[in-house]
């Protein structure tokens, strides 16, 4: 599989405010009975976007601005709850090339790393920033400077924090990590055969 | 130099530093299911690898099995789909599958330990994120995604980045009726659901050495809840009793050498831990979950938040400042990898013996694995359940995330043993979840409502 190297994303956005967004609410259980990811974009917060347009409102997947948006800009502990990576998968296969958030559950982050999919922590104050901006001007273009750590936007830069594999990995090219992990095999089989199981 | 657990078994695992500064980690165990691995088998062909180490690597199936008929093929179309995916892929590759004629199928997280799969000083790695139950064992197990699946099917290793580790030391006895649901619900309240990212959750302490596998697995298996990657228990004499025998447990001699050696993996008494937390057991009360994520929990005698999050009380239909005793219920449900193990069965039915569930309240009892089921027959304890009108089922994960036919309908408020109470979570959008014990769910079955287990145990208070 051809890796690329992914040094910097940028696009319109699209906000969901709201601590603590779980991947039950990204990818409902429902959509996992399949045996491929194919389709999966098109359930992306199915529920919340079901209940939102019931109540005759809409939810920011819904807004016709957010059509084509590439970056997703969240709030705290992202991701948090089931390891399915449906959900990365499916806000990928939506358009989702980044996302800024103040921060993200392990699995979620580990998961959306191998997928190519940058999630890069804001503070708090210039999220609320961006998320003000973006809604303010929803055809803003936001960005993300993964290989620099900064977000940008209508002139105003702010520092993003990624963790330094995450930075490697994802600017060197091998986010997708398993030619790594098989390449000096020799030294995984030696740890292999000390294993006392 | 003193060394944590953690420490010891990532140091015996670890590969090599990879270009990206993370760890290239050996994986011991591979546990497998039929949601999180038919993608990663297909990736696997589409670049002509195989599985390194079929050896090391056990399926069953268990989050979209029904639990009322399993005869083949399954009702639902797509289940049966990725039942057969799963058969497929691990006949070609070599790979033990426990499925439902076996005798051995269950959730992955109960039947791993009851096979002895699950053993002291191991990585584990399975694409779930409940896999942190298996720490209860004093092993490192890592829930992970499809991804990460294909690269452990490919090379029996992940790339991990170490985590700090924090011990959580619980001292004091718990009170009748309070059980380590409670204790565990009571520890993520207090240090949030975010608050254990990026670090291991070394459990600790008198109340932990007092308690059986079975609890210290209910423990572990919600570390994700509280936001840490793994969670663990340094393994004792409690561990190894508990493994001796076991199908696929060392035997003999051979068991012994691996007892002392499991002894040996216990954090060293001076070793350094990047942070240290306490929690008196005398503190918990029985805990219930009021709002939509797991930290949102209260003690069953107490009432909301006064500053609760209007949001998640908006949905759940509560408000602030109420009292969660008397919130009404229509559903019960018993099981899970938090909570379908015999323990679990055997105080719920304690509650029920003699009693019946509430009219209008739908219950059902879903045993972790087959091995739980005969066990608890054996025991009497479904006709127990079934005397008190509880539905008897069949093992799986069921109604902890209703991707087989058992779910919640419409706005139904569900008594809940397992271990997630988001929104949809139950199989309904707008269904609602109280996280709680399974005494207590037993308890609020035959009451219609939720109510003090130690009321019906007759426990002075
Ligand atoms: S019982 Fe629930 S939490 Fe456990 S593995 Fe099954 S679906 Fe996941």
């Amino acid at each position: 599989m051809s890796e690329s190297r992914i040094l910097a994303v940028s696009g319109r956005a699209v906000v969901l405010r709201g601590p603590d967004i779980d991947t039950d609410r990204i990818i409902p259980a429902r959509f996992l009975k399949a045996v491929t990811f194919d389709g999966l974009e098109q359930h992306v917060f199915a529920d919340d976007r079901q209940a939102l347009s019931a109540a005759g409102q809409r939810h920011p997947f819904d807004h016709p601005e957010s059509a084509g948006a590439s970056i997703l800009v969240v709030n705290k502990n992202f991701g948090c709850g089931s390891s399915r990576e449906h959900a990365p998968q499916a806000l990928y296969r939506w358009g989702i090339r980044a996302v800024v958030g103040e921060s993200f559950a392990d699995i979620f982050f580990s998961n959306a790393l191998m997928l190519g999919l940058p999630c890069v922590s804001l503070s708090a104050p210039h999220i609320e920033a961006l998320m003000t901006a973006v809604n303010g001007t929803p055809s803003l273009r936001v960005a993300v400077d993964v290989e620099h750590g900064a977000v940008s936007v209508t002139g105003s830069v702010w520092p993003v924090f990624v963790p330094a594999h995450a930075k490697d990995a994802l600017t060197s090219g091998h986010w997708d990590g398993a030619g790594l992990l098989l390449a000096r095999y020799e030294e995984v089989d030696a740890v292999a055969s000390r294993l006392p199981y | 130099m003193p060394l944590t657990l953690f420490e010891k078994v990532w140091n015996q695992h670890a590969v090599r530093q990879l270009p990206t500064g993370q760890t290239q980690l050996y994986i011991g165990l591979h546990l497998i299911h039929e949601v999180t691995s038919p993608q990663a088998f297909d990736m696997l062909r589409a670049r002509g690898w195989t599985v390194r180490a079929p050896h090391r690597t056990f399926a069953t199936v268990d989050h979209i099995v029904p639990t009322g008929s399993q005869a083949r093929p399954f009702t639902d179309n797509l289940a049966e789909q990725m039942t057969l995916a799963l058969e497929r892929n691990c006949r070609e590759h070599k790979i033990t599958l426990f499925n439902v004629e076996s005798g051995r199928q269950g959730i992955v997280h109960v039947i791993g330990p009851e096979l002895g799969l699950t053993r002291p000083g191991m990585t584990i790695a399975c694409g779930d994120s409940h896999t942190s139950t298996h720490g209860a064992f004093g092993a490192l197990a890592f829930g992970i995604g499809t991804s990460q699946v294909r690269d452990v099917l490919a090379s029996q290793c992940m790339a991990m980045t170490p985590l700090k580790v924090r011990r959580i030391e619980i001292s004091g006895h718990l009170a009748t009726g309070v059980y380590a649901k409670d204790v565990i619900l009571t520890v993520i309240q207090r240090l949030g659901i975010e608050g254990g990212v990026g670090y291991a959750y070394e459990y600790a302490g008198d109340t932990i050495s007092r308690m059986s596998m079975d609890e210290r697995m209910t423990i572990c298996n919600m570390s994700i809840e509280g936001g840490a990657r793994v969670g663990y228990v340094n393994p004792d004499e409690t561990t190894i009793a508990y493994l001796k025998g076991r199908p696929f447990a060392p035997a003999g001699p051979a068991f012994d050498t691996a007892a002392a050696r499991w002894r040996a993996l216990a954090s060293d008494q001076d070793a350094r831990y990047d942070d240290v937390v306490q929690l008196n057991a005398v503190e918990v009360s029985p805990t219930i979950t009021w709002g939509t994520n797991p930290g949102q929990s209260v003690g069953v005698r107490d009432r909301l938040p006064a500053s609760a999050d209007t949001e998640a009380l908006a949905f759940m239909g509560l408000t602030s400042n109420q009292p969660i005793a008397g919130t009404r219920i229509d559903v019960a449900f018993i099981g899970s990898c938090t909570n379908g193990r015999l323990s679990d069965l055997r105080e719920a039915a304690r509650v029920l013996q003699g009693r019946r569930v509430a009219a209008g309240v739908r219950a059902l009892v879903v045993p972790g694995s087959q091995a739980v089921r005969a066990a608890a027959e054996r025991e009497g304890l479904d006709d127990v359940f079934r005397s008190a009108g509880f539905d008897w089922r069949g093992a799986g994960c069921s109604m902890c995330l209703a991707m087989n036919p058992d779910k919640l309908n419409g706005r139904e408020v569900c008594a809940s043993s397992s271990n997630r109470n988001f929104k949809g979570r139950q199989g309904s959008p707008t269904g609602r979840t109280l996280l709680m014990s399974p005494a207590m769910v037993a308890a609020a079955a035959v009451e219609g409502a939720v109510v003090d287990v130690r009321e019906l145990l007759g426990v002075r208070q």
